[in-house]
């Protein structure tokens, strides 16, 4: 994304830029080497799981073939903010207290049917949130959760080239072709 | 490619000694490097970053978007790096390490000041956005007919010939539209408008009676393959650096030609730190250089120096020289070197949503957009404010990143996602910034930068006429698109700090008398006749317009003129 883009863009994602890929003022710490040092694999795994709740595996894969959980671990680690990782470390357990509200359980342990339930309750909570959030007010750990899960999916190779349409090297332009319903999207512009 | 990268120890002063010095090797120090050199003279290129070569250095120019770690975003790490352009877009994953490191290199803001800097062989050529357009008399002209700061000394005529040479050699694509306050240049076929701009096009035209037009950018990408170059491949990665060399820049383009003289030698790490100055000559003889990787200090000698660091830089080197005569520096007789410092101001517009096209869409990414040429103050148009702004934005299908109404997540979800969404436009306005003589740059020797040299101060803002077209730019952007069909129309204004407009300009202006300005018509220091200044620097006004193209034809005429001056033994 160049000057032009991101003129066009001015929302990136549902009405606000990536959290914590903007105004990286505050001073930062020496970030971990290793994954494991802010997500255990456990975490991986579970947000593996949450991410194929957002996005399902239909007649293309999944979020979680695409490890959209190890995605978030690195953009967590290398590229949020101290205040914004802090957040997103207490959304596991938030998912889980929610489902246990809910359900009597862990999120793992619901069904596909429960886990979509949980996550609606906490998807309209993190968009009431946002609708009357200050700028400056912390970011909701869902939003978090579901933004990363878009932007690791619809970016990942799986993402790309077969939910989406890629073409490396277009050689031209052409402004005004015939679209049909369920032709896909391009992956990039 | 390069010959020279260094090797000085026991070489005899005849091998600090060329015909030419260009200091910077950004869009007009290579311009200078491939005219002087083209022209017989034995001529360095003193860059003050590291070498960065075509293709080779273009690292990323081939991944594919999962083969990015972080997908576009930077770590924290890269953003206390680059905490100027952390502030803004610029903050890439892709393209992070082709801006100047902002630690290294601080800078006092007296006022918010965004300066993006690019210190790397062809410095900001790789990154620019290149929007190419001609200025017209209405520019040339605006100063003297306004009773605003100094006349320019050159008008459109001047200047004409040297837009078709740069363009027929850039290779600039876009449309003959026939506009007195655009004129028309020599150009490779247009991109196209896409279905949607081309309605909205042709409603304008309607609506506003052919009084107002929006065209398709004229672009530095060929969309014909030259010499040397390949066809733009509609990538729209531009800036990573083109493995095709479609677009403009000094890799691409002038560097391989002024390599090709076997007249070049380019000198990377190479902080010009004064120009050297001879009070009985009045002339230049040279240039002193801090190497910036071993922070030894040599001197290079030439006939005649162009001074092309960008506005700031090259008014900051002129700061520094000289000033056992002038204590603020070469140049500075008449007050003005450092002041009038000019941008274009943005960060507004408007956006908003299109109905129907459905059944229509786009194939490959044009790096190219349209633009909606300046209106106000124009043809018996007038506002409560002076001079004017242009438009630049595009038509496009939004993608994933869209809200979905009433579906939250799932299957339903990600099906209405790998579709394209609606149709939306939008436009973003470009002012012309006046020239005012409080809004300068000084050196702050308070704060060194990280070779101990003093920084630069920047006091600059918006004053009255800018803040009154803002509110004129959204208004009638908002109308223009309301007119024209778009639906839900948006508007923004995020303010703009001085700089973000990336076209720095005015710091050493031309003009017609030693007492008002830096430079005389052919962009010579008056106090230094064999000293040019050709970058955004010299710049009288600002325009509207982006300003590159103009930067590179004051280049090729300056070179020309030195050259013969050089020959007659004028200078």
């Amino acid at each position: 994304m160049n000057r032009r883009d991101a003129i066009g863009r001015v929302a990136l994602l549902m009405g606000g830029t990536i959290i914590g890929a903007e105004f990286f003022l505050s001073g930062c710490k020496t970030t971990s080497n290793k994954v494991e040092d802010l997500f255990g694999t456990e975490d991986v795994s579970f947000f593996n799981e949450v991410g194929d709740v957002i996005i399902p595996e239909t007649n293309t894969p999944g979020a979680k073939a695409t490890n959209v959980g190890g995605f978030m671990a690195i953009m967590v680690r290398d590229c949020y903010k101290p205040e914004d990782q802090k957040i997103f470390l207490t959304a596991k357990n938030n998912i889980d207290k929610a489902a246990q509200k809910q359900f009597d359980k862990d999120f793992l342990a619901c069904d596909m049917k429960q886990r979509t339930a949980v996550l609606n309750t906490l998807d309209t909570e993190q968009k009431e949130y946002n609708k009357h959030k200050d700028k400056k007010a912390p970011n909701h750990y869902f939003r978090m959760v579901k933004e990363l899960t878009l932007l690791g999916y619809f970016t990942s190779k799986p993402g790309c080239t077969q939910a989406l349409r890629y073409v490396a090297i277009p050689g031209k332009f052409e402004g005004d072709v015939p679209y049909k319903k369920g032709d896909r999207a391009w992956a990039t512009r | 490619m390069l010959k020279d990268t260094v090797n000085i120890n026991g070489k005899a002063k005849a091998d600090y000694t060329y015909d030419a010095i260009v200091i910077g090797s950004g869009i007009s120090g290579g311009w200078a490097a491939k005219e002087l050199t083209e022209k017989g003279l034995k001529t360095i290129m003193l860059e003050r970053g590291r070498n960065y070569e075509h293709l080779k250095d273009y690292k990323t120019a081939t991944k594919d978007p999962w083969e990015f770690e972080h997908r576009g975003s930077i770590t924290q790490a890269q953003a206390k790096q680059h905490p100027i352009i952390a502030r803004n877009w610029g903050a890439q994953e892709q393209i992070i390490d082709k801006w100047a490191n902002d630690v290294d290199s601080p800078y006092t803001e007296v006022k918010p000041f965004n300066w993006w800097r690019a210190y790397q062989l062809g410095g900001r050529s790789q990154l620019w956005g290149r929007q190419s357009y001609r200025w017209s008399d209405h520019d040339f002209e605006a100063n003297a007919k306004d009773g605003w700061a100094i006349d320019w000394p050159i008008r459109y005529a001047d200047l004409a010939p040297w837009y078709d040479y740069v363009e027929k050699f850039a290779g600039i694509s876009g449309s003959r539209d026939g506009l007195e306050q655009l004129p028309d240049g020599h150009y490779l076929p247009p991109m196209q408008m896409n279905v949607v701009e081309k309605d909205v096009a042709r409603r304008i035209k309607e609506k506003y009676k052919g009084s107002r037009h929006m065209i398709i950018g004229r672009t530095a990408n060929l969309t014909q393959a030259i010499p040397g170059r390949t066809a733009c491949q509609f990538r729209n990665r531009c800036w990573e650096g083109c493995p095709f060399g479609g677009y403009f820049s000094t890799q691409s383009s002038t560097l391989p030609a002024a390599v090709a003289t076997g007249n070049l030698t380019v000198r990377p790490f190479s902080i010009v730190t004064k120009i050297i100055y001879d009070k009985n000559t009045q002339k230049a003889t040279g240039v002193e250089v801090l190497d910036a990787e071993t922070n030894q200090t040599y001197e290079y000698h030439a006939k005649i120096v162009f001074v092309n660091a960008s506005a700031l830089n090259s008014a900051w080197v002129l700061m520094n020289s000289a000033t056992d005569v002038w204590q603020g520096g070469l140049g500075s007789s008449s007050g003005e070197l450092g002041h009038n410092v000019m941008d274009h101001h943005y960060n507004l517009g408007a956006s908003g949503m299109i109905n129907g096209f459905e059944d229509k869409y786009v194939y490959g990414r044009r790096a190219n957009g349209i633009y909606i040429p300046r209106f106000t103050n124009l043809f018996g148009d007038k506002r409560d404010y002076l001079r004017g702004f242009g438009y630049q934005g595009s038509a496009n299908r939004e993608d994933w990143s869209r809200d979905v109404a009433e579906m939250q997540f799932g299957a339903g979800y990600k099906e209405a996602l790998v579709e394209p969404g609606q149709w939306s436009i939008g436009i973003t306005g470009f002012g012309e910034l006046l020239p005012y003589h409080e809004n300068k740059i000084s050196l702050d020797k308070s704060k060194k930068d990280k070779w101990g040299l003093p920084v630069l101060a920047m006091d600059a803002e918006l004053k009255e006429n800018e803040q009154k077209m803002r509110v004129d730019i959204i208004s009638e952007a908002k109308a223009m698109l309301e007119s024209s069909g778009v639906k839900n129309v948006k508007t923004w204004n995020n303010g703009h700090h001085v700089g973000d407009g990336i076209h720095e300009m005015g710091t050493a202006r031309m003009g017609r008398d030693p007492k008002t300005s830096v430079l005389n018509g052919h962009n010579q220091v008056w106090d230094a006749k064999n000293v040019f200044v050709t970058d955004g620097a010299s710049m009288t006004s600002s325009a509207c317009q982006n300003p590159s193209l103009t930067y590179m034809a004051l280049t090729a005429r300056a070179a020309d003129y030195a050259v013969k001056e050089l020959k007659k033994g004028n200078i």
